[in-house]
């Protein structure tokens, strides 16, 4: 199946952007398709490379980068969400991309299923 | 956009917005009418739905200058003018907070929860906040 998947949440105040992760790695372990994962609201933040876990705690913006690079998928953060929170292309980490709210509704239409993923 | 121009506007899926949360305090309501009206520009099937203390983002009257966040509320009514016309309002979620389809800023259909679970399990994608 062809997922595609709206996380709107942060990666630290909610479990959300864990739960959108660990749900994208069983998928593809199935051997299903994330197509796109689209992050949106608060869930922008799970983009930026200035983010420093400490050290012994996981890594969520690491985590998702890597995984999109190796299963080749489009992460999205919304422009809209991410400039009034101040994630701007210089603070993006590798493997996500801005792009519009369209990027949504365009994952709605080509998955099979769009899973969302917040508070 | 260009990908998506290429799989071409025969694709019509029935996507649902659904509003649960109250119009400030958090952000969510605002940002879930921001994807609403983009989505609109998409000539797909969109519905939008407002439930629990999400029914009073419709609330006329709003007056946010005690709390310095913008009044949005007038917003509601560009749904009109981007051809979203299918407005769901909960009975059960206006009735338990004293409100009728006449308190609103603009005209909604107001259904049964159970009517709406309904009106739910016909969608292709539900997209709540």
């Amino acid at each position: 199946m062809k997922f595609g998947i709206l996380v709107n949440e942060g990666p630290f105040t909610h479990q959300a952007s864990d739960s959108a992760y660990r749900f994208a790695v069983a998928a593809l372990a199935r051997g299903h398709e994330v197509w796109r994962v689209f992050f949106y609201s608060d869930g922008v933040n799970n983009a930026n490379k200035l983010s420093e876990p400490q050290t012994d705690d996981r890594n969520l913006v690491s985590l998702w980068s890597e995984l999109g690079k190796e299963h080749d998928i489009d992460l999205v953060v919304c422009i809209a969400a991410a400039l009034r929170r101040g994630i701007k292309d210089e603070i993006v980490q590798d493997g996500f991309r801005i792009s519009g709210l369209g990027q949504l509704v365009e994952a709605g239409i080509q998955a099979d299923r769009l899973v969302v993923f917040g508070d | 956009m260009e990908e998506w121009e290429e799989a071409g506007p025969e694709v019509v899926k029935r996507f649902m917005y659904v509003n649960r949360r109250a119009p400030y305090g958090t952000i969510y309501a605002l940002e879930c009418l921001e994807v609403v009206l983009v989505a609109a520009a998409f000539d797909q099937d969109v519905s939008v739905v407002f439930l629990d203390d999400g029914v009073c983002q419709l609330k006329k009257n709003q007056d946010t200058t005690g709390i310095g966040m913008k009044n949005y509320s007038k917003t509601y009514g560009a749904l009109d003018d981007y051809d979203v016309e299918k407005i769901y309002v909960e009975k059960e979620s206006l009735d338990a907070r004293g409100l009728t389809a006449d308190d609103l800023v603009i005209p909604v259909e107001v259904v049964a929860a159970e009517e709406l679970r309904e009106i739910m399990t016909q969608q292709d994608v539900v997209i709540s906040s």
